[in-house]
């Protein structure tokens, strides 16, 4: 199957006026068309940053430094702006955290379906308005047709998630970025949404990156998984795989923590200490400082991704994996 | 919407009524109503006669009901000075007032909406930082000496504009003198329209930038640019139009400081509008006059205001619905 | 106290603003001339034996026909034009301060009470502020200058101006303050602190002034900066009208409106010199508001 996106050595870094902040180191990964990508981590890791770096929407004064982006076979770093906003919201679309903030409040949710297919298709604006009627069939909103000319405050989150859905939807693009896109609703809520996301990842063939902190989202949704610590790639596999054996510490740590794992535990075991913060990222190991199993080596040198035991997945961790030091 | 405008009327009614009783007490304490009809060489039983037929006597209350329907009818008193009704002698001034007003709003809307949203799209821009610098400097003169200023170096000195007056006047529709159809009449326009939005210029391009900036930064503008729409629309129709809204409710607001500028204004250029006209009726001590223009500048506002609260609405789908439930 | 100011992050960014450090230094400069100004000033504008009318619209001393002796000339009394100003600008920050001293005292009471009890009368009067509000301030302390000076006549008036001026542009700004307060002690009573303080049983009295006071000192700071520029403005505003400080004590306002119809014959300098010194010590003012309000970043109520 052919790459529908892949991102080699991506480096997105902040200036500040003190210097440059790394917030994505060295991230590499791919994407067949069709498949579901998690992208896991807490917040801080440089997962959103890695997302939105795709279709180059990263806020001031952050920006890519070095690395590559293909997409479809296209080199996405060195679009012109106007090649790429052809792109976003037609072949890439993005799905946003917080339903009740993404959606313009003064202008009627027909408004906001319809100029994303006037700005990317040739068709009038009636052709537009039935598009969006089909498309707010497929996410099983009820009565479509009247929703055309409601405002967004008229909506529960959910369904307005759904409306968000439903506009990167409407394109037909091969590449969905979802970034924490049920964090801000109510758990009955997020259920449904991430069984929206997946039946109609599935049946459309779409390509899916999921941004989440949450690995129960992920592990019911994701082929493939990728868990990001101080902006690098950790630990990377199929999600089973990686859930059911995870081989970096941190990983494990996250996964200790999830409340189904505690088993008969009164308490759930956390990790130690918090997610460093840009201006004060460890040498070595990002995550060294947190780790149980930490070696002197750790805080001197950075491990690459290297095979483990378990088939297909890969891990940075001098001490799990056969990731082998410079100096030892 | 229904009930929110009821709400609004009954404010309203409360505000005017209370307007109303400062007015009305003013009079009563400080005015002189036999005189404001007779002058002052009438004999003293002459006086009590008339005090008598106007019902000086009565209790204050039926006075002040009174007063309250007179002033519902359209009666707002007699001006001592003018010798005339004082709603007549305000009425007869208000197009010179409105005519200035309308052109320094146009000034207005046309400079500092490009202005502001132009500084909020490129905040660090040389252009940017000259506008809201400058805006900074326009604040802080006071209306009146940009109005010397201005008649000093362009009148006095280079003898470009004129500096007094409106200038030759044209009767339209039979009660409207205007200024704004004869050249005459617009060049003795132009200084004192730009003096009175030598201040509110600047206000109005701090808080358009300041609300535009903030709708730039929401997540419905980063999602605008996810779904690859034109720059221009994200700018016009996303953030701008979410800018409007607070810009208006500013804008009702900024009436009455409008109403307090075109008071200075009138004054520096002799302009003879309602605002001159009420400093020269506190100056010749013509109660009825001034407590004629109190009470009509709190009518003028509450219509104003409550105009301002429907507009609100309209452009506002969060009260227009939750009204129409 | 002074350590932590130091070390302050206030302090950080002021030091790397040059504006807002220029600012101050005028800003001091213009406060010390005007609390020294009877040290300082040539002659005593208000002693008539100095004032010679011979001397009238003397030009300043660059000027053809000025004299060293006024170095911006005079005005038409004969009164130097720079002695005047000195006197006028504390004249005008005085009454400036005053009002603003009443109208956050005003204001800061009823905005903590009405945010923290919210009694009938409170309610009132934030109602009251929202109407006065609505009509701008500046209207409102016209209206009354021009009903006070009805009521006490032109010449108590005028003996009168500088309480009564304090009086009216306090009365005209308080909802200002109120407003502000009151959004913040909305605030700040929503914080697990005040309610760990009101179970402990503290006093409302006690959690309101030990407790919530201090916490909405930086949003009051910031708009006491601007409203001292506003009340200054309001008060040459209403001297130019004529329901301000008389021209015999002159303030800045009423300097610019005694000279303004010699411009027409070519005496500039009588309405110029004390505009611009207003123009410089309102622009100060604002310029180190604007800093205040970035560097405190306080939540601002916004709008009016």
């Amino acid at each position: 199957m052919a790459a529908l996106l892949t991102v080699n050595n991506l480096n997105v870094v902040f200036s500040m006026r003190f210097g440059d902040l790394r917030a994505v180191n060295d991230v590499s990964f791919s994407l067949e068309s069709g498949q579901r990508l998690g992208l896991v981590g807490e917040s801080g890791a440089g997962k959103s940053v890695t997302g939105f770096s795709i279709i180059n929407l990263i806020s001031r004064p952050g920006r890519i430094a070095s690395g590559s982006i293909t997409f479809e076979g296209r080199e996405l770093t060195t679009l012109s702006p106007e090649e790429m906003r052809k792109l976003r919201g037609d072949r890439i679309s993005m799905i946003f955290q917080d339903p009740m903030m993404t959606l313009n409040p003064v202008l009627t949710l027909g408004a906001q379906m319809t100029e994303t297919l006037l700005a990317h298709e040739n068709i009038t604006r009636r052709q537009a308005e039935e598009r969006a009627v089909e498309t707010l069939k497929k996410v099983y909103i009820p009565s479509p047709d009247r929703r055309l000319g409601q405002y967004p405050h008229e909506l529960s989150g959910g369904m307005r998630q759904r409306i968000i859905i439903a506009i990167a939807l409407l394109t037909n693009p091969s590449l969905i970025i979802a970034d924490e896109p049920t964090t801000a609703l109510d758990v009955t809520i997020q259920a449904e949404i991430l069984d929206l996301l997946y039946e109609l990842t599935v049946n459309e063939r779409m390509g899916l990156i999921l941004i989440t902190h949450d690995l129960a989202v992920v592990s019911q949704v994701t082929e493939r998984i990728a868990v990001m610590y101080g902006g690098r790639i950790v630990e990377t596999g199929p999600t089973m795989a990686v859930i059911d054996n995870p081989s970096h510490p941190y990983t494990r740590g996250l996964i200790g923590a999830l409340p189904e794992s505690a088993g008969g535990q009164r308490r759930l075991n956390q990790i130690q200490g918090a997610m460093p913060s840009l201006y004060h990222m460890p040498s070595g190991c990002a995550f060294h400082p947190r780790c149980p199993l930490a070696m002197d080596v750790c805080a001197k040198e950075t491990p690459k991704l290297c095979e483990t035991g378990e088939r297909g997945t890969l891990t940075a961790c001098f001490k799990t994996a056969a990731c082998e030091a410079a100096s030892l | 919407m229904f009930a929110f405008l009821i709400r609004r009327l009954v404010q309203a009614v409360l505000v005017m009524l209370i307007i109303s009783f400062i007015g009305f007490s003013l009079k009563h304490a400080f005015g002189d109503p036999v005189r404001d009809l007779v002058g002052v060489s009438v004999s003293k039983e002459e006086r009590d006669k008339i005090a008598e037929k106007l019902g000086l006597h009565d209790p204050v209350m039926v006075q002040y009901v009174r007063f309250l329907k007179n002033a519902l009818t359209g009666d707002l008193g007699y001006s001592y000075f003018f010798k005339k009704p004082a709603l007549d002698v305000i009425l007869s001034k208000a197009p010179a007032t409105l005519e200035l007003v309308f052109a320094a709003s146009l000034i207005i809307v046309f400079l500092s909406i490009p202005a502001g949203v132009y500084a909020a799209i490129r905040p660090r821009s040389f252009l940017s930082r000259l506008i809201m610098g400058s805006s900074i400097v326009g604040v802080s003169i006071p209306v009146f000496f940009t109005a010397i200023m201005m008649i000093y170096i362009f009148s006095v000195e280079l003898h470009w504009a004129p500096s007094f007056g409106r200038g030759e006047l044209v009767t339209l529709f039979g009660f409207w003198p205007s200024g704004l159809v004869t050249l005459d009449g617009l060049e003795h326009l132009i200084m004192p329209s730009i003096a009175l939005s030598s201040i509110m210029l600047p206000l109005f391009i701090r808080l358009i930038q300041a609300e535009m900036m903030e709708a730039l930064q929401s997540e419905y503008v980063k999602f605008a640019f996810a779904k690859g729409l034109k720059t221009f629309r994200i700018y016009m129709v996303h953030a701008f139009k979410n800018t409007l809204l607070p810009v208006i409710t500013v804008g009702g607001v900024q009436l009455g400081t409008m109403i307090a500028f075109t008071i200075l204004t009138e004054t520096v250029f002799n302009w003879q509008g309602m605002g001159a006209m009420f400093v020269e009726a506190v100056e010749r001590g013509d109660t009825s006059l001034l407590v004629a223009y109190l009470v009509f500048v709190g009518m003028v506002f509450i219509v104003v205001n409550t105009c301002v609260d429907l507009v609100y609405g309209l452009v506002n789908p969060m009260v227009r619905v939750a009204g129409r439930k | 106290m002074w350590k932590k100011f130091l070390a302050s992050h206030f302090l950080w960014s002021f030091k790397r603003d040059w504006v807002a450090m220029a600012s101050a230094a005028v800003l001091v400069l213009l406060l010390l001339a005007s609390l020294l100004a009877p040290v300082i000033a040539p002659h005593n504008p208000y002693d008539g034996t100095n004032v010679d009318i011979m001397e009238a619209e003397t030009p300043p001393v660059w000027m053809e026909g000025g004299t060293s002796k006024f170095i911006l000339g005079t005005d038409a009394q004969g009164r130097g034009i720079l002695s005047a100003m000195l006197y006028g600008m504390r004249t005008s920050l005085m009454i400036g301060l005053g009002a603003v001293f009443l109208q956050a005292f005003m204001g800061i009471l009823i905005g903590l009470f009405s945010g923290y009890s919210g009694g009938k009368l409170e309610a009132f009067l934030m109602r009251l502020a929202d109407v006065q509000l609505s009509f701008s301030t500046l209207l409102v302390a016209i209206f009354v200058g021009a009903i006070f000076q009805m009521v006490f006549g032109v010449a108590s008036y005028e003996q009168m101006a500088v309480p009564l001026l304090i009086v009216i542009i306090g009365f005209a700004e308080w909802p200002q303050y109120a407003r502000t307060v009151r959004a913040s002690v909305l605030a700040e009573k929503k914080k697990e602190y005040v309610e760990a303080a009101r179970v402990i049983g503290l006093p409302a009295r006690r959690i309101m002034l030990r407790h919530i006071l201090p916490n909405t000192l930086s949003p009051v700071l910031v708009i006491s900066t601007v409203q001292v520029a506003n009340a200054i403005m309001s008060e040459a505003a209403l001297s130019f009208l004529g329901f301000g400080m008389p021209v015999t004590r002159p303030s800045l306002g009423s300097l610019i409106k005694s000279g303004f119809e010699f411009i027409f014959s070519g005496s500039w300098w009588i309405t110029v010199f004390p505009g611009i010194l207003l123009v410089v010590l309102i622009l100060v003012i604002n310029l180190l508001g604007d800093f205040m309000r970035e560097a405190l970043n306080p939540k601002l109520y916004k709008g009016a």
